[in-house]
């Protein structure tokens, strides 16, 4: 505690030293400001997709100087997110909490039945939409979209395993929707984090996952697994070669394979209700500066991120419609909470 | 051989003025968070992460990296001292540890304990250096069913060790995995024993219960006993670590054991923490000291801390080379990796040598810098003990309190934390032992997480426990350590006179 506490302070100087240089120079003062420190809570366990572009952000923040207090990331991974997100609800106004998002802020409420929706926060906005592609074993022989599913399609119910990160959540709703479309059912196998069902993958205990791309980039670089297809509407534009000739956007799309199935994962940030304009103002500012940043941009391109970015009322719009489909997705899977 | 070059290379990366600086700050930030329960190695290096965004990349490593073996040091202090874990892999330290400590012998303990650290360590790290990416493939072949299989050996190579009576013990554990099943289910997603409780929805985190049972029970029940320690003080006493380092040789065999088992752990991925358990629990049968385990027995001390600092190093080894982190801290570390544009994976060998190799070389040295620098504070960590219990023991309950708040931000955890301190009172009152209940909350959601994977893999059928050799062997071993006092009993009663005759 002690040492938290030093640190803070350490923070806090180093913060208040630049923010003293910078009003020299060159920003007109802004309406509002944090008056204390912000926290960034996480929804998810540390290690994460979720947590790694909190720390990042709060990285980013610290590095370039971006806000005067400092921002502090707090892991509430309890019930699938369901504590962080009741964290955000239960802090009615209060400026100085933000929340990142997976698609728990869906799911969670959905499949548990823990009380809370966006509707309970502010939107503040899109940071970046997370891509998932279908991959197998580089060993194994399916190379095209068309061969796997025919190999599922010859195979008896279930003897296809499907590795993900959690249940009831984004990689099983893809997995449902893909057994629809195929026609077979699949053996799901949840897993806590997204880089050990990777690794699972390459040890060939299970058979395929639609892993996001930062998660199973390392092993495809090291030619161990092999992309099929992406699960977007379009093909992704990251040109630089990955592994040997291929680059990102030589991987098609999953719909123009004849599956037709399109799934991204929001990352955004929402605030608690009743937030003032100001502070919601102030954020989006201090977001758009944070995407403006070369690490921002190295991080987009290690994880082939979709770099949609909105706020406002598109923003919520966005959600509103996610939510719908969300709904609608796992309820026909079977995953809606009975009580 | 191509490894020792690449590892002399890292050695000139390592070996300048500002990076020996941020290992020997790194070793003290690591030794304070150790010694404080809850504010875990993981929990340091996720708060410092963003400072070292704006260092190189291998000055950041080495600095978090430092943090993490001051922190294993650290974590040993207080279980010898006041029976009080620091970190997780330290309760099994505290069975013989705290006991010598009670004898008057705190000073041997801390060091046999700071030295088996150093020993595990240097040991994977050597692993590491020579046999990386054999081991990495290693790793590749567990999947649930193996996963499981270790847990279950280090389930049963704990089982009917303990003096308390076996149905005693097997209560305990019961009671951990109970209490291991609350929060959400990884396999099916759904809420369990919660009640409805918004507090309860992440579960019991097995810090605030290692820090009330232990910490709050040990408390209440010296107060019970008089306000004082048990046992003598120890005098300060510079010549200690030399003294016991002339007796720790004796213990090669075990530091082997140890050190093999650590490294096993670390790397398949399964942690610091049954590894100082499983090392604990064989130390226990393999030696002929064994009915005194418990009693503070200096071997009691070596084998858990050997394997916890072999596991915990060994961690990384999965971390660099498959990207699955091996340990809580390892999990941060492989976020910063990423943030400072590392990609962990097979290829960061071959990409990043610079990097990888300058890592190696700072455990070599920023373990040796560690081992120099809590072994000087041996005595006056020893001295500590010479305060008046009435003094300390606010001491110990504020510093258990903030530990327990600083796990998750979180007050109501501060509360749990005091009734597992008066649970952990009554159940030594009542002569149920508490590693068991321990080692259960913290692999008790990891084995049956393992255990319904597998299950899924095999659609049922308990056969893939046994469908390969790697699996089979493991499981048998389990076997053979949960029978073992049967069948050694039954060595001595029918084979011994046949070979007599």
């Amino acid at each position: 505690m002690t040492m938290i506490e030093r640190l803070r302070l350490a923070a806090l100087v180093v913060a208040a030293s630049a923010a003293m240089a910078a009003s020299l120079c060159v920003t007109p003062a802004m309406a509002w400001e944090p008056t204390r420190n912000v926290e960034f809570i996480v929804p998810a366990g540390t290690g994460g997709g979720a947590d790694q572009m909190a720390r990042m952000i709060q990285g980013i923040i610290a590095k370039h100087n971006l806000m005067k207090q400092t921002m502090v990331v707090i892991n509430k991974a309890g019930g699938a997110g369901g504590e962080g997100f009741l964290d955000i609800k239960g802090a009615k106004g209060n400026p100085n909490k933000l929340v990142i998002t997976l698609s728990n802020l869906f799911t969670t409420p959905l499949a548990t039945g823990i009380p809370f929706s966006w509707k309970d926060m502010t939107p503040v906005a899109m940071l970046a939409l997370d891509e998932f592609v279908l991959w197998v074993n580089a060993d194994s022989p399916y190379k095209t979209v068309q061969e796997y599913v025919a190999a599922i399609k010859a195979a008896p119910d279930g003897q296809f395993k499907m590795g993900g990160t959690g249940s009831k959540q984004e990689d099983q709703i893809i997995t449902v929707a893909l057994e629809k479309a195929i026609g077979k059912k699949m053996t799901y196998v949840p897993y806590k984090g997204g880089g050990e069902v990777a690794v699972q993958l390459v040890g060939k205990h299970i058979d395929s996952t639609v892993n996001n791309p930062i998660e199973a980039v390392a092993q495809w670089r090291a030619g161990k697994l092999r992309p099929l297809c992406v699960f977007d509407a379009k093909v992704l534009p990251y040109t630089d070669k990955i592994a040997g000739d291929q680059s990102w956007a030589d991987i098609p799309t999953c719909k123009s394979q004849g599956l037709d199935i399109e799934y991204v994962m929001l990352r955004g940030v929402f605030m608690p209700a009743g937030a003032p304009k100001d502070a919601v103002d102030y954020y989006v500012e201090l977001f758009k500066k944070v995407r403006a940043t070369p690490e921002w941009a190295q991080l987009m391109k290690d994880g082939a991120f979709n770099q949609s970015f909105m706020t406002g009322a598109d923003y919520a719009k966005w959600v509103e419609g996610e939510e719908k489909r969300h709904r609608d997705l796992m309820k026909e899977a079977g995953f809606l909470a009975t009580n | 051989m191509e490894s020792i070059g690449d590892l002399m290379g890292g050695f000139a990366v390592v070996l300048s003025w500002q990076n020996l600086l941020y290992m020997v700050i790194g070793i003290v930030l690591g030794v304070v968070i150790g010694v404080l329960p809850g504010l875990g190695g993981a929990n340091g290096v996720a708060i410092l992460l963003p400072l070292t965004f704006s260092m190189s990349p291998t000055s950041a490593i080495i600095l978090l990296s430092c943090i993490y073996w001051g922190a294993l040091f650290g974590g040993a202090i207080t279980s010898i001292l006041f029976n009080i874990p620091g970190e997780p892999w330290s309760v099994a330290t505290t069975f013989d540890g705290h006991p010598m400590a009670q004898k008057g012998q705190a000073g041997e303990a801390l060091t046999a304990a700071f030295t088996s650290s150093f020993v595990g360590a240097l040991f994977a790290v050597i692993v590491i250096t020579l046999a990386a990416p054999l081991v990495a493939s290693f790793a590749l072949q567990f999947g649930p069913a193996e996963k499981f299989s270790v847990f279950f050996l280090a389930f049963c190579s704990f089982v009917g060790m303990g003096k308390e009576p076996p149905t005693k013990t097997i209560a305990a554990m019961m009671l951990g995995f109970a209490l291991a099943a609350v929060g959400t289910d990884t396999v099916t997603g759904q809420l369990r024993l919660t009640f409805g409780s918004t507090e309860l929805l992440g579960g019991f985190d097995f810090l605030i219960a290692v820090i009330g049972l232990f910490g709050i029970g040990e408390i209440l029940l010296t107060m019970e006993e008089g306000l004082s320690f048990k046992g003598k003080a120890a005098g300060i006493n510079p010549a200690v670590v030399l003294q016991t380092w002339k007796e720790l040789p004796r213990y090669w065999v075990t530091s082997l054991r140890s050190c093999l088992i650590g490294c096993w752990m670390g790397i398949t991925p399964a942690g610091a923490t049954p590894a100082s358990f499983m090392s604990y629990g064989i130390a226990k049968r393999a030696s002929k000291n064994g009915d005194k385990f418990g009693t503070g027995e200096i071997e009691g001390v070596i084998a858990p801390e050997t394997a916890a600092h072999a596991a915990g190093t060994s961690a990384l080894l999965p971390m660099l080379s498959l990207g699955v982190p091996g340990s809580p801290t390892a999990a941060v570390l492989l976020g910063g990796l990423l943030i400072w544009g590392l990609q962990p994976g097979p290829l960061l060998f071959v990409e990043q040598k610079e990097f990888v190799w300058g890592l190696i070389a700072s455990m070599y040295l920023g373990n040796i810098v560690g081992l120099v620098v809590v072994l000087t504070m041996v005595p006056f960590f020893a001295a500590i003990l010479r305060i008046p219990f009435a003094i300390i023991a606010p001491v110990i309950l504020v510093i258990c309190a903030i530990g327990a708040y600083t796990v998750h931000n979180n007050s109501f955890d501060v509360v749990m934390m005091l009734v597992f301190g008066i649970a952990g009172y009554f159940l030594k009152k009542c002569n149920y032992p508490l590693a068991p209940l321990v080692l259960a909350i913290v692999l008790g959601d990891k084995a049956e997480e393992a255990f319904r994977q597998s299950l899924l893999i095999s659609q049922g059928s308990l056969g893939v426990f046994w469908s390969s050799g790697l699996v089979a062997t493991i499981m048998s071993l389990g076997l053979i350590a949960l029978f073992w006092p049967f069948l050694s009993n039954l060595y001595g009663r029918v084979l011994t006179p046949a070979l007599r005759k």
